[in-house]
């Protein structure tokens, strides 16, 4: 592996979530809270979301971690955003089948988190970008 | 010592990783093996694998002798009084915890104190927190200095004659520090604590000598110095470990069984519960060979030499922080820093790109990470097989990783 492979990782559309995250913050009010570590590295989130008519009306996370894992939350916010519960507990498996590099279904819009396609060929990073969306699954089934 | 000899006898570290020749900085969470602990492990297997103590069958003799073995090559190693003091276990964890389940559940009480440390493993301070719930007992933290390193007057004014547990690491796993564990245990006694240590970095580094530290227990672990993983040892005084009641009960430990009630073996079998690590034994025992030829005073020095070299090398590297002590005096072959703007996990897979193998996190350690105030921290960590051609390469990884993430924003 080279630095031209890193590139298929560190792609600039994650840099861009990294270094700019959309939806950092806490909801305040009737949020629902969860809060995630993944223990064997020390990386952290917490994510806050509203539900209304079934349907997300707001999500934003706080945390700390790597650039995959703060790129991935903040990508993970924007796509649940007005998505039913039904179809954002979809992308998490849609993103999970994506990281084990099977085939994902193809019948949701995935916008900026195609990008994370490259992760799984890092296998030590994979639960660095499924941190974020774990929190959401155990928000939701918690629901 | 001529570590590109020694390197020689590793033959996990000549192999390409992404294209690159291997560069191992990964030593303070396991070490290699040397082509003799290897085949010390498949030479049991092929010829004298049985169980052991209870055979009268030649294979089960040499099993027994190879273990028994074992265990007077660790006594030596440490220099303990007898063999009786030389307990295996499956590492410095279980050691720890031994000590913690039996002694300090049998002694301690309320209004008793276990003083720790703030760099402490997570498997020497979580067992005293488990103490503490279960006992009444209260767990102190001994402060850290700037630079990371414990004062013995900080000691005297946190040990207290209500202090039962002193238990603070030989050198630290993330600060590279090596505390003055002889004098911290002379502190303790005074107020009539027991002192305990974790071993696990110190051993595979440093010559250790129980009886000149005076310590009470002493854990380590057998795969940080060259030998398999699931082996470590405790150590503890004799009169300590007569007094107290094994962890686990069943086979192997036992005198005679009764119905209603058991009494076991002398020590230090007692605490030897089902059939033991043996093949693990006769690695550990292989590895300490291989360590005393070389010399312990030989590997230190030549850790010491590597330690003082990557902290002249990586300060070059610009927005790097360096944690713990600034010089290698009192310094193991550890170094953790990180690099502005770079996560830690991050740097470690731009160095993996090149083949340079470092540990990203929090290194068991989030006490310590929460006095750093870092959520992870990027660590290498040398053994006797390590050059500085190796620390040449970090440097230059480390150089190339600031670039490449300047590149990409």
């Amino acid at each position: 592996m080279s630095f031209n492979n890193l590139d298929t990782l560190y792609r600039q559309v994650i840099m861009d979530h990294y270094k700019n995250p959309r939806n950092k913050g806490v909801l305040e009010d009737d949020s629902l809270t969860v809060n995630m570590n993944n223990p064997t590295c020390g990386d952290r989130i917490q994510l806050t979301f509203k539900l209304e008519d079934g349907k997300v009306a707001d999500a934003k996370f706080e945390g700390e971690g790597c650039s995959i894992s703060m790129s991935s939350a903040s990508m993970m916010t924007q796509a649940i955003k007005g998505k039913t519960v039904e179809d954002a507990l979809k992308m998490s498996t849609i993103f999970s089948d994506m990281m084990l590099g099977k085939d994902y279904d193809e019948s949701l819009d995935l916008g900026d988190i195609e990008a994370l396609q490259g992760v799984s060929q890092f296998p030590a990073r994979i639960k660095c970008a499924t941190l974020a969306w774990k929190a959401m699954e155990k928000g939701m089934k918690e629901e | 010592m001529n570590a590109r000899e020694i390197r020689q006898l590793f033959p996990i570290l000549d192999q390409e990783v992404n294209g690159h020749p291997l560069v191992y900085l990964d030593s303070g969470a396991t070490s290699q093996k040397p082509i003799q602990v290897i085949e010390a492990v498949e030479n049991y297997y092929r010829k004298n694998n049985s169980n052991v103590h209870r055979g009268v069958h030649t294979l089960g003799t040499r099993a027994t002798d190879g273990y028994e073995g074992a265990r007077e090559k660790v006594r030596k190693f440490i220099n303990a009084k007898s063999t009786e003091e030389i307990i295996f276990t499956r590492g410095t964890t279980t050691s720890l915890n031994t000590v913690a389940a039996s002694y300090a559940r049998a002694n301690l009480h309320e209004g008793d104190e276990i003083v720790i440390s703030y760099m402490e493993h997570h498997s020497n301070v979580i067992p005293w927190q488990q103490v503490a719930k279960q006992t009444g007992a209260t767990l102190k933290y001994l402060p850290l200095q700037e630079d990371g390193t414990i004062s013995l007057e900080d000691v005297r004014a946190t040990v207290t004659n209500n202090t039962k547990i002193v238990s603070v690491t030989l050198v630290s796993n993330v600060l590279g520090v090596i505390n003055p564990i002889k004098e911290i245990a002379q502190i303790a006694h005074a107020k009539g604590a027991v002192m305990v240590v974790d071993g696990a970095q110190g051993t595979p580094h440093m010559k250790v000598d129980v009886q000149n530290l005076d310590c009470d227990f002493l854990g380590f672990s057998g795969h940080k110095m060259c030998g398999p993983t699931g082996i470590g040892a405790l150590y503890g005084k004799k009169q300590l470990l007569e007094n107290m009641e094994p962890v686990e009960f069943g086979g192997e430990m036992i005198d005679f069984v009764g119905l209603y009630e058991s009494t076991w073996k002398e020590l230090p079998w007692k605490f030897e519960g089902g059939t033991p690590i043996i093949a693990g034994a006769i690695g550990l025992g292989a590895a300490i060979d291989f360590l005393e030829e070389i010399g312990l005073e030989e590997i230190e020095a030549h850790e010491h030499k590597l330690a003082a070299y990557a902290l002249e090398r990586l300060s070059e590297v610009e927005g790097m922080t360096i944690f713990g002590p600034k010089t290698a005096a009192n310094r193991a072959g550890i170094v953790t820093f990180n690099i502005d703007d770079v996560h830690p996990h991050d740097v470690a897979t731009v160095l993996d790109a090149e083949g340079i193998a470092i540990r990203a996190g929090h290194h068991c350690a989030q006490p310590l990470m929460k006095w750093l105030k870092q959520s992870a921290t990027a660590r290498a960590s040398f053994y006797l097989y390590n050059t500085e051609e190796d620390i040449d390469k970090l440097a230059a990884g480390l150089v190339k990783t600031k670039e490449y993430f300047s590149d990409v924003f």
